[in-house]
């Protein structure tokens, strides 16, 4: 590695990152859009939606240097660590950067040409790209403080490099899956090669799943704990509400059914459709009256779930939670 | 002069009891951070909006017996007015109702009632919320005409008073209803939907 990519990949001075995603130390070459070595290309199970765009992603960590997973929920990067997400859809349009300083993570986005010819900094206020992701819908790129709103909203800021995402358990019925290509990582070649330390044994020896009684239920919380639990956990600041939609990885908290707390709970927002008392977070048996269904099924500003980020409804998961909720959630009368 | 010897102690005593009752008659002192939340409560307005108007004998005035608990769920509205420039805004006889470009906005429960208020937030709920305009701090964006841009530059003690006070106040169960989105808003009015809106002491808006 040269002095020109040693420089790349020093941290970043304390007052912001590059102007420039070429200067970030993602690229060996940016002309060639070569991605330089030791940036880990990963893959998480449970992909979050983002208007069907195709992602692609990476790790650095410094040379030395390891992620403590002794917290299995909450995993802790070294100073250095830095990560890359790209959206693409007929070109790529975005890559969003997240550096461990000293002071905590720096959030930062890149915005590409038309031409893909060079990709800078976006304002921390956010942009509206050229981008037309559905006829006339524009892909939005997010304020500082947007990332900070979903990454900031639980136990871990970094949300898709964990036990669960990474695990080699992979499942076969996860919404947006992606392929695991050769040479990514799970947590299993993580763990062997000391990238990963700490981690307790038993999950090591069984990669993790989340639990449930049916495949499609599976794959059902694996979304809702990829694309919810972000802000609905039993840890963060919306722990008041009582309703946790994560699969927790932590022996005190695991149950079961990860989002059984949801099963029966009253929901507070209600469809004009559904009588006064009927709203509830999850209705066995009933999708009508489940309103995280309703809510994922809307991208009206004040309705749709999750709150920002996205601008199109995940059908494919709006059809599989019905489904799920439909089929294989037992209204009481029955199961008893 | 033995009967003054024995009666001034016994005189003193009663005089320190009675101060003494007097004192615990009177409730507790408030809490300095107590008294600044009301304090910005007070100047800030909010009963304004989150306080329900009623009519009195001297015009439009809030009804205190609601205090800051918001848009009554029994005054039903389901369309927003129509209205032609200059005019965008509208706002209901309760002043807690409001209708412009946005749809139609419900002043909150500010009471800490648990099921309808804000009794399950936390002060990072509220502070987080007042700093971003977003439900609870990561929701739903707060809609006008909710000035939370302003209220987002409160420092960090201010917003903890302010907070400290709601909590304070007695809780009252109101669910307020959420809010219509203009399309929604807009389409019930063009197919004829009416929405009732007797203000809450019985007088017509």
């Amino acid at each position: 590695m040269g002095d020109a990519a040693a420089a790349r990949r020093r941290s970043l001075p304390p007052h912001g990152p590059p102007a420039r995603l070429a200067d970030t130390g993602l690229y060996s070459d940016f002309a060639t859009r070569t991605i330089a070595p030791g940036n880990l290309h990963y893959s998480p199970q449970y992909p979050l939606w983002a208007d069907g765009a195709g992602k692609s992603r990476w790790v650095f960590v410094p040379p030395g240097a390891a992620i403590d997973a002794s917290d299995p929920d909450g995993w802790r990067f070294p100073v250095g660590t830095k990560f890359w997400k790209e959206f693409a859809w007929s070109r790529k349009v975005e890559t969003r950067y997240l550096e461990r300083t000293r002071d905590g993570w720096l959030y930062a986005t890149y915005v590409w040409s038309e031409d893909g010819s060079d990709a800078v900094l976006a304002p921390s206020t956010g942009l509206l790209s050229t981008y037309e992701i559905a006829p006339g819908r524009r892909h939005f790129i997010p304020t500082v403080a947007d990332c900070k709103n979903c990454h900031r909203g639980g136990r871990a800021e970094i949300l898709g490099f964990g036990a669960l995402q990474l695990s080699s358990d992979r499942d076969p019925l996860a919404p947006n899956r992606e392929p695991l290509d050769a040479g990514m990582p799970t947590l299993t070649t993580l763990v062997r090669s000391g990238l990963v330390r700490g981690l307790p044994r038993a999950l090591v020896e069984h990669p993790p799943r989340v639990a449930a009684t049916t495949p499609r239920g599976r794959a059902a919380m694996g979304y809702l704990h990829a694309n919810c639990s972000i802000c609905h956990d039993s840890v963060g600041p919306l722990a008041s509400q009582g309703v946790s939609l994560r699969h927790s990885l932590v022996a005190r908290e695991q149950s079961d059914e990860p989002a059984a707390a949801a099963i029966g709970h009253p929901s507070r927002f209600r469809a004009p459709a559904v009588a006064p008392g009927e709203s509830v977070w999850i209705g066995p048996g009933s999708p009508t009256t489940s309103m995280v269904v309703a809510r994922m099924a809307s991208r009206s500003q004040m309705v749709q779930m999750p709150p920002l980020g996205t601008a199109l409804v995940d059908e494919q998961a709006v059809a599989l939670l019905r489904a799920w909720i439909e089929q294989d959630l037992l209204p009481r009368e029955q199961a008893k | 002069m033995r009967m003054r010897t024995v009666a001034w102690p016994v005189a003193l005593l009663a005089a320190l009891a009675a101060v003494s009752a007097m004192a615990a008659a009177k409730p507790p002192a408030k809490s300095a951070m107590l008294r600044r939340g009301e304090y910005l409560v007070t100047i800030g307005g909010c009963n304004d909006c989150h306080t329900p108007w009623k009519m009195g004998p001297n015009g439009p005035a809030n009804d205190m017996t609601r205090m800051l608990s918001g848009h009554p769920q029994d005054v039903a509205i389901s369309e927003a007015p129509s209205q032609s420039p200059p005019w965008t805004t509208s706002a209901s006889s309760t002043f807690t109702a409001w209708a412009g470009p946005w749809g139609v906005s419900f002043a909150s429960n500010l009471t800490p009632d648990p099921e309808t208020g804000l009794g399950k937030w936390t002060l990072q709920n509220f502070v987080e919320a007042m700093r971003s305009g977003r439900h609870m701090g990561r929701g739903r964006p707060i809609l006008p005409p909710m000035p939370w841009p302003g209220i987002a530059k409160m420092t960090d003690d201010d917003l903890k008073a302010t907070f400290t006070y709601l909590r304070s106040i007695p809780a009252i169960s109101n669910r307020v209803p959420d809010p219509i989105p203009p399309e929604a808003a807009s389409a019930a009015q063009s197919s004829g939907m009416q929405g009732s809106s007797t203000a809450p002491s019985g007088t017509k808006p």
